[in-house]
């Protein structure tokens, strides 16, 4: 204790109280969980009014500078393609930042489409789990990705629970994540909608701001009991999700997660991550303080000084060999 | 290099030829070709048929590689976007990782605990954790989309609130605290004083250091795997205790992981171990079994507490369950069994077998959480062949890397302290009771003993 006294040491604790009572906050300090934007966009689809044509994929493609598919956007077979040993529907990829997935619903009945894409979650995983911070929830509620600082550990990918960052592998010297941006840069900045939402044909999508969004979805179900199931995706699952969806079938028949409970991804990595400070505290008295609990019954009076300590407890083991 | 010594040759461990009569030092190039001449090195290099396999290995697995770097991950990967980790970092980073383990239980043994018994062991430990820490950044090097870009997460951008950032940061530290803790052996070799001083003069500090970083990047690797609970199969998956079960069984790994050095240093290079390894090796040995062993059976309770505490039995009746019993009969129970009975027995052969198995459970432990049981509502991911052969030739390097060190730094044997009969260079002031007694040594007596 020689660089700083004791009454200064009292004297700064006491300023430092004053300047917390003064600068107090009025209200009382927001919870841990981030629940979006207030005013963040989001849109809503409607598995019931979708027809399957793909003009989403197309505008996507369009609008995103994406390659020319395999198969041209007309071509319908693309929904009978099956991958790994036919168990795996088509999923986004560096190609195609969205995909529309066909399912034949159990009883019979229509085929249900399904569009796939970022679901831009209020907290997402993939911008949690970054750890040079290439994600950013955008006030306008858009994930976004910036290549520029990727070191392409391709965590986000482990953790997005809806599989849906794709990497660009082939590259060898600039590979980077690919993922639908809500058209962050191009539409959604300005105020306008994502190319798939403008070109839908069957208004299956509608965007505007997430909570109205949530307003119309819930609507909709008391308007035609008949036609919804009465549940909203992404209103609360994982945190809840910028794209929301509203379908005629049990989600999990086409192809949602239904197990995933509504906590965000990094609340189970609270637990681990709150261990970390104490850790640090502790550890350094912890094992500080068995060195030394062990060095006394060894030194026989000797001083704690570790050099002289090691050497003459080196000196006995020397003498009993 | 064992016929080598049958016909005479006297493998360098001492700063100066003919230790007393001569003061003529080692220069480098002898030091490099272990008194060798360069003819009769690669003589015995030649001779040696592991470093044919060697050969074939890298024959094969350097062009890939290369290939690799030119022209991308998707060449020798399936460039899956369900299963962005494969190999090199299931195997690679999150088995070596745990392996590595030894570097800190040895230093915490010997430096804080003072049991000064273990310190025959204790250097192959430090660089056993040294190896494995090097060489899984590598692997993750070679996986990384832009490993160029591997310091930003220091220098660039931050993301702290990421497991990720505490593993880059944490192993990045600890690298360098490894370096420093198993650089005395590397000043010995050089034979600069001054610099070995100086690490033992902080070496409990680095110790500490070596405790909290390991506790904590261990758990991390396996808190990187809280972020998919829903794609790590729940009997692999704890929300609360991912990061424990990593640690805990990072501790069996890395003690086991030296017993299994060690049986191999013992059989394949006993030349070059000094009599105080040899000597001490199987009491240490013993040593290193009970605390695996203590390591094991905690390991055990809390993965069926992790069972329990999620209410996952339902799981065990299913075919996931049996691989989950079957991967801890294995890697965990089957040693322990092993353990206790040559323990009990004094039978340090089995004790060696056991170690060995506890090693290969660890590995499995790993692959299952990164790749077995990942993605477990998918689709299993077989990794393309050629991932296969550069995570073999990787695995080669490390080898090659390790029995080069071992070869020539004093880990193994100590190096003899001739040159402290050499007087102190008047610019060095004599510090301590310490110095004064390194002045004056026995003839033969180790450096290991002068601070």
């Amino acid at each position: 204790m020689s660089g700083i006294s004791r009454r200064r040491f009292l004297a700064g604790s006491i300023a430092g109280c004053a300047a917390t009572t003064l600068c107090g906050t009025q209200k009382a300090l927001a919870a841990g969980s981030f629940t979006g934007y207030p005013e963040g966009m989001g849109v809503l689809v409607d598995l019931t009014r979708c027809i399957g044509c793909r003009s989403c994929e197309a505008a996507c493609n369009k609008e995103q500078n994406l390659p020319a598919p395999a198969k041209p956007f007309d071509d319908m077979s693309v929904f009978d393609e099956r991958f790994h040993g036919g168990t795996q529907m088509r999923r986004p990829d560096e190609n195609a930042y969205t995909v529309v997935n066909r399912y034949e619903p159990e009883g019979g009945g229509k085929p249900v489409y399904r569009k796939v894409q970022c679901n831009h979650c209020n907290e997402p995983a993939c911008l949690t789990s970054c750890f040079v911070n290439a994600y950013t929830k955008t006030q306008e509620g858009a994930v976004v990705y910036n290549p520029k600082i990727c070191v392409g550990c391709r965590n986000c990918m482990i953790a997005c629970p809806f599989n849906i960052p794709g990497y660009s592998y082939s590259s060898a010297f600039n590979p980077v994540v690919k993922k639908c941006i809500f058209c962050h840069e191009t539409r959604l900045k300005n105020g306008r909608p994502p190319a798939c939402v403008e070109i839908c044909p069957q208004q299956a999508l509608t965007f505007g701001k997430r909570k109205d969004m949530i307003k119309i979805a819930h609507q909709r179900i008391l308007n035609e009991p008949g036609r919804y199931v009465d549940h909203l995706y992404g209103e609360k699952e994982l945190g809840g999700t910028g794209w929301m969806y509203l379908s005629s079938v049990a989600f999990e028949q086409v192809g949602f997660d239904t197990t995933t409970g509504n906590e965000p991804i990094i609340a189970n990595v609270k637990d681990f991550l709150g261990t970390v400070p104490m850790v640090l505290a502790i550890w350094p008295a912890l094992f500080t303080g068995f060195h030394l609990l062990a060095k006394r019954k060894d030194g026989h009076g000797h001083d704690d000084d570790h050099a002289g300590d090691h050497s003459a407890a080196h000196g006995e083991e020397e003498d009993k060999s | 290099m064992k016929s080598a010594i049958t016909r005479g040759v006297h493998p360098v461990d001492t700063p100066s030829k003919d230790e007393m009569k001569n003061r003529k030092s080692w220069n480098l190039l002898d030091k490099l070709l272990l008194g060798l001449t360069p003819r009769e090195y690669l003589a015995q290099a030649v001779m040696n048929p592991f470093n044919w396999i060697l050969g074939i290995i890298f024959a094969v697995g350097l062009p890939l590689i290369a290939y690799r770097f030119l022209f991308g991950l998707s060449v020798v990967t399936h460039s899956s976007n369900d299963y962005p980790w494969g190999l090199f970092l299931g195997f690679g980073l999150f088995a070596m990782v745990p392996l590595s383990a030894s570097g800190f239980m040895l230093g915490t043994t010997v430096e804080i605990f003072g049991r000064h018994d273990f310190e025959p062991i204790e250097r192959l430990a430090l660089l056993n954790g040294l190896l494995g820490y090097l060489f899984a950044v590598i692997y993750l090097l070679v996986d990384l989309g832009q490993p160029w870009r591997l310091p930003y997460p220091m220098v660039v951008a931050f993301g702290p609130a990421a497991v990720l950032f505490l593993v880059a940061w944490h192993v990045a530290t600890y690298l360098s605290v490894q370096v420093a803790e198993i650089s005395v052996a590397f000043f010995e070799w050089i034979g600069w004083l001054g610099g070995k001083r100086f690490i033992r003069r902080i070496a409990v500090g680095l110790t500490v250091a070596g405790i909290i970083l390991s506790t904590l990047h261990q758990g991390a690797l396996g808190a990187l795997f809280t972020y998919a609970p829903g794609k790590v199969h729940p009997l692999w998956y704890s929300a609360s205790f991912q990061w424990i079960h990593f640690f805990c069984s990072a501790i069996p790994g890395g003690l086991c992981m030296v017993i299994a050095v060690s049986t191999i240093v013992k059989k394949t290079m006993a030349w070059r171990c000094d009599g105080n390894f040899l000597d001490n090796l199987d009491r240490c040995t013993f040593g290193l079994a009970k605390g695996a062993s203590m390591g094991l059976i905690t390991y055990l309770a809390i993965k069926l507490i992790g069972v329990a505490h999620d209410n996952e039995w339902g799981y065990l009746a299913t075919g996931w369950g049996s691989w989950f019993m079957l991967e801890l009969a294995i890697g965990v129970i089957l040693p322990l069994a092993l353990f206790a009975w040559a323990i009990h027995n004094q039978r340090v052969g089995v004790v060696r077998l056991a170690a060995f198995i506890t090693v290969f459970g660890v590995v499995l432990n790993r692959l299952n959480t990164a790749l077995i049981a990942f993605n477990w509502k998918l689709y299993p991911e077989i990794p393309h062949v050629f991932e296969v052969l550069i995570t073999v030739t990787i695995f080669a390097i490390y080898i090659v890397v390790y029995r080069f060190i071992l070869y020539r730094l004093p880990v193994l044997f100590a190096w003899k302290a001739v040159e402290a009969e050499v007087p102190v260079p008047a610019t060095e002031p004599i510090p301590s009771a310490a110095m004064a007694r390194a002045s004056a040594p026995a003839a033969g007596a180790v450096y290991r003993s002068i601070d």
